[in-house]
C-alpha cells in the first residue's frame, strides 16, 4: 500500500514538472514574441467581415468577442439543421435496410458502405466543388421546382414574409403542448381509475396542432411568400443558402445519416421477437405494441450511440474552416492568425467543445439511469 | 379457412425469387418500381460520364474542357498520379517510397493473420518501421539523404496512419488500465486525459501541434511540422483507442482476475499474462473499426498544410491547366479511401463472425 501512494506521488510530481516547464518556456516566448496573454483582445475591434451570420448581425468594426458568438451561433446552426436532417435520413435509411424488399435492402446498404468508408472532408470538397464548379450561373439557375434556384452562388429557397401572427402562433404551440401534457396525465389518472384509456393521445394531438392553427386562421391566414428573383447577376429576396452553408450541411447530414441507419437497425434488431409475440397475445392492437412494448426497448439501445452520434456531428462541424464556412473554428482561426493570440484562440474553441460534450454526456448518463432496467445490475 | 386453400406462391426459380423478394405485396411493388426508376435515372448517366465517354488520357487538359459535364477527365489523375502518389519527393527516387508503401501493407497483412497475434508481432513492426524509416530518410547504406518536407501524397497519407496507430497503441493499452486501476491519482489522470481528448474536436488538436507546440519548447529548439502533426494524432488516437481497450478489458469475467490472483501473481505479471491476451482479443474487431476511423481523420491534416493524398490532390487542383476538375478529383480521392475502409471492414466483420460464432450482425462503428 505504502509504494503505491510512493508511485502516486512521483507521478503528480512528474506531471508537474512538465507542466512548470512548459509553462515556464511559453511566458518566456511569449515575452520575447511581445504577445500580451489574456482575453483583452476579445474587447478590441476585429475588422474582418463575416460572409454569412446567423441572429447577430456583424460587421467589421464590431469586437472580436462579437466575432465569436457569431461563429458559434453559426456552428449551431449548421449542427442543429444537420441533426434533424441525419436523424430523418437515417431513420429511414435504417428501416430501408430491414425492408423485405431486396433492392431497397441492397441499395440502403450500398449507400451505408460508400458514406462511411470516404473521409468526411473528402466528401465536404466533393459537395463543394459540384456547387460551386459545376452548377450553373446565377442567370441559368436549374430551377427543380416551385421557386427553388440551385446555383454556383448558393441555393435560393422562399420564405415567408414576417408577421405579426408568427409569433402568436408559436405561443399557442407552446400553450398546446402544455395543455397537451395535462391532458395525457389526466388520461393516466382516469385509466388507472376505470381500467379505460381515454382518447388522450388524440386530444394531445389536436391540442398540439390545432391551437396554432386556430391562430393562423384567426388572423386571417395571413401567407405572403418572399420569392427569390433575379436581378442583375444574382437573386435577391427569399432566403439564399450560401455554397459553403449547402455544401457543408450535405455533406455533414449524409455522412451522419450513414452511422444513424446503422444504429436504428441495430436497435429494431435488438428488441426479441418474443416480445411482439408477447404484446400480440396480451391483445394489443398493433399501434399500442408498438408504443408501449417495442419502441421503449428499441429506444434503449438507440439513444446512447445516436447521442455519441450528435455530439460527432457537431466536432465534425468544424471542418467548415476547411471549406470557408464561418463556424466557431474558422473564426477563431481567422483571430488568431491576426492577433497572434494562439493559446487564448484555442482555448476558446476547446473550451466551447468540452462545455458542449460534457453536457450532453451528463444527459447521457442521467437518461440511461432512467431508462435502466430496474433491479438490473449495472 | 379459405386461405387454407389458395395455391402456395410459386417459390422456386426467377419467378418466384422476384415474387418473393421484390414483388411481395403492393407496397413493395411500388417501392421496387421507385427504385428502379431512381436507378434509371442516375446509373446511366453516371456509367457514360465515368467510363464510356470519360477522356482517359490527353496531353493537355484542353480535350477535357470541351468536354466539361459530359465526360469524366481521368487524365487529369494519370497526368499527376506520381505526384499523388509520392509529393515532391525527388522523382529519381520515387522506388523508395514506393518500396516502403509495400512494406506497410506487408505489415498490415501479416498483421491480419490470426497464426501471427503472438508477441513477436510486435518485433516484427519494429523492424518494419525502421526499414520504413531508413528507406524514407536514406543517408545510409547509400542513400541520398531526403527531408522529410518533400515526403508526401499517398505516401505521408499511409505514414501517419501507420505512425501514428503503432505509437497510439501502446500508451491507449496504458491509459485503459490506467483508468481502471485502484489508485485515485492514476485513475484521475487517465480519465482526465480520455475524456478532454474525447470532447474537442481533431482540428482543435492539430491546430495545437501547429501553432501552440512551439510556444511550449525552450527557444531554439524546432520540432518540424510533421513530426508535431503526428504526435497531436497519436494523443488523439490513444484516447479513442484506450476506451475501446477499456471494453474489451470490462469484457473479461472476474473469474479470470480471481483465478490469476489466487495463483499468486503480481500485477504486472497477472495483467500482461492473464488479462491483457485475452481482453485485447474481444477488442479486436472495434479495434479495427478505430483503425478505419482514424485512417479516414488523417486527411484533416490538409487543414494544416500538411502534404498529404487530399492535399496533393488539392494543390494539383492549382495548376491553372487543371482548375475546375474538382468533382473528377475528389470521386479519385473517394475510391482511394474507399478501397482501403472497406477492405478493412470487411476484414473486421469476418473476424467478429470468427470469433463469436452465433454472436448477432455486427457491432455498431461509432466513428
Amino acid at each position: 500500500m505504502k509504494r503505491s501512494w510512493l508511485y502516486q506521488a512521483g507521478l503528480l510530481a512528474a506531471a508537474g514538472l512538465v507542466l512548470w516547464f512548459f509553462v515556464s518556456n511559453t511566458a518566456r516566448n511569449l515575452e520575447t514574441l511581445r504577445v500580451a496573454s489574456g482575453f483583452g483582445f476579445l474587447g478590441r475591434e476585429a475588422g474582418f467581415e463575416i460572409g454569412e451570420t446567423t441572429f447577430l448581425p456583424f460587421s467589421a468594426a464590431d469586437t472580436y468577442l462579437r466575432a465569436f458568438g457569431v461563429g458559434l451561433a453559426n456552428t449551431f446552426r449548421v449542427a442543429l439543421i444537420g441533426i434533424a436532417v441525419a436523424t430523418l435520413l437515417g431513420t429511414l435509411i435504417g428501416l430501408a435496410r430491414l425492408s423485405s424488399n431486396w433492392l431497397v435492402a441492397k441499395l440502403a446498404a450500398v449507400y451505408v458502405e460508400v458514406m462511411r468508408n470516404i473521409p468526411l472532408l473528402v466528401q465536404l470538397f466533393f459537395w463543394y466543388a459540384i456547387i460551386a464548379e459545376n452548377l450553373p450561373g446565377p442567370r441559368e439557375a436549374l430551377n427543380p421546382f416551385g421557386s427553388v434556384f440551385l446555383s454556383n452562388r448558393g441555393i435560393a429557397v422562399p420564405v415567408p414574409e414576417p408577421h405579426l401572427a408568427y409569433g402568436w402562433m408559436l405561443a399557442a404551440l407552446a400553450l398546446g403542448i402544455v395543455a397537451a401534457l395535462g391532458v395525457s396525465a389526466w388520461g393516466r389518472v382516469r385509466q388507472a381509475a376505470t381500467g379505460r384509456p381515454p382518447p388522450a393521445a388524440w386530444a394531445g394531438l389536436a391540442l398540439v396542432a390545432g391551437a396554432p392553427l386556430a391562430v393562423f386562421f384567426l388572423f386571417g391566414a395571413p401567407l405572403a411568400w418572399n420569392r427569390p428573383e433575379l436581378v442583375g447577376f444574382n437573386f435577391t429576396g427569399g432566403a439564399a443558402l450560401t455554397p459553403e452553408f449547402a455544401a457543408l450541411l450535405t455533406g455533414l447530414s449524409t455522412y451522419t445519416a450513414a452511422f444513424v441507419a446503422e444504429i436504428v437497425r441495430a436497435g429494431v434488431l435488438a428488441v426479441d421477437k418474443g416480445q411482439f409475440e408477447a404484446a400480440d397475445s396480451l391483445g394489443l392492437p398493433r399501434r399500442r405494441a408498438m408504443r408501449l412494448v417495442i419502441l421503449p426497448q428499441a429506444l434503449r439501445v438507440i439513444v446512447p450511440p445516436m447521442t455519441s452520434q450528435y455530439l460527432n456531428l457537431t466536432k465534425n462541424s468544424s471542418l467548415a474552416v476547411a471549406i470557408g464556412y464561418p463556424d466557431l473554428v474558422s473564426i477563431a482561426n481567422t483571430t488568431m492568425n491576426q492577433t497572434g493570440q494562439a493559446i487564448e484562440g484555442i482555448a476558446i474553441i476547446m473550451l466551447v467543445y468540452l462545455t458542449i460534450s460534457l453536457s450532453i454526456s451528463a444527459f447521457m448518463n442521467w437518461y440511461n439511469r432512467r431508462i435502466a432496467l430496474r433491479g438490473a445490475a449495472r | 379457412m379459405s386461405t387454407l386453400a389458395l395455391p402456395r406462391p410459386l417459390e422456386a426459380g426467377v419467378l418466384g425469387w422476384l415474387r418473393a423478394n421484390l414483388f411481395s405485396s403492393w407496397s413493395n411493388a411500388v417501392l421496387t418500381l421507385l427504385a428502379l426508376w431512381l436507378l434509371w435515372r442516375t446509373l446511366p448517366p453516371f456509367i457514360d460520364w465515368a467510363f464510356l465517354d470519360a477522356i482517359w488520357s490527353a496531353p493537355d487538359s484542353r480535350a477535357c474542357r470541351a468536354a466539361r459535364g459530359e465526360s469524366a477527365c481521368w487524365a487529369f489523375i494519370g497526368e499527376k498520379h506520381r505526384f499523388i502518389l509520392f509529393g515532391t519527393y525527388p522523382y529519381e527516387q520515387h522506388w523508395r517510397p514506393g518500396l516502403a508503401i509495400l512494406v506497410m501493407l506487408a505489415l498490415y497483412a501479416v498483421s491480419a493473420i490470426r497464426r501471427f497475434w503472438r508477441p513477436s508481432l510486435a518485433l516484427w513492426w519494429l523492424a518494419g518501421l525502421a526499414a520504413i524509416g531508413v528507406l524514407m530518410w536514406g543517408g545510409v547504406l547509400g542513400l541520398r539523404y531526403v527531408e522529410n518536407e518533400r515526403w508526401g501524397g499517398l505516401m505521408l497519407t499511409l505514414l501517419l496512419a501507420t505512425f501514428g496507430l503503432a505509437f497510439a497503441f501502446p500508451l491507449a493499452i496504458l491509459l485503459a488500465l490506467g483508468r481502471r486501476s485502484a489508485l485515485p491519482v492514476v485513475r484521475g489522470f487517465c480519465v482526465g486525459y480520455i475524456e478532454l481528448i474525447r470532447g474537442v474536436p481533431l482540428i482543435s488538436l492539430l491546430f495545437m501541434a501547429s501553432v501552440m507546440l512551439p510556444l511550449f519548447l525552450p527557444a531554439g529548439v524546432t520540432v518540424d511540422k510533421l513530426l508535431r502533426a503526428q504526435i497531436a494524432m497519436i494523443l488523439f488516437a490513444a484516447a479513442y483507442l484506450a476506451e475501446v481497450v477499456r471494453g474489451g478489458l470490462q469484457a473479461i469475467p472476474h473469474g479470470q482476475v480471481e483465478a490469476a490472483d489466487a495463483l499468486g501473481l503480481a500485477y504486472w505479471k497477472k495483467t500482461l499474462l492473464v488479462i491483457l491476451p485475452q481482453a485485447l482479443r474481444i477488442a479486436i474487431p472495434p479495434l479495427v473499426n478505430t483503425f478505419i476511423a482514424f485512417f479516414k481523420d488523417t486527411s484533416l491534416v490538409v487543414i494544416i498544410g500538411l502534404f498529404d493524398l487530399l492535399t496533393s490532390i488539392k494543390v494539383s487542383l492549382q495548376e491553372p491547366a487543371w482548375t475546375g476538375f474538382g468533382v473528377e478529383a475528389y470521386v479519385f480521392a473517394s475510391v482511394v479511401y474507399f478501397a482501403f475502409c472497406y477492405t478493412m471492414s470487411r476484414y473486421s466483420q469476418n473476424l467478429e463472425r470468427e470469433l463469436s460464432p452465433g454472436a448477432g450482425r455486427g457491432a455498431l462503428r461509432d466513428d
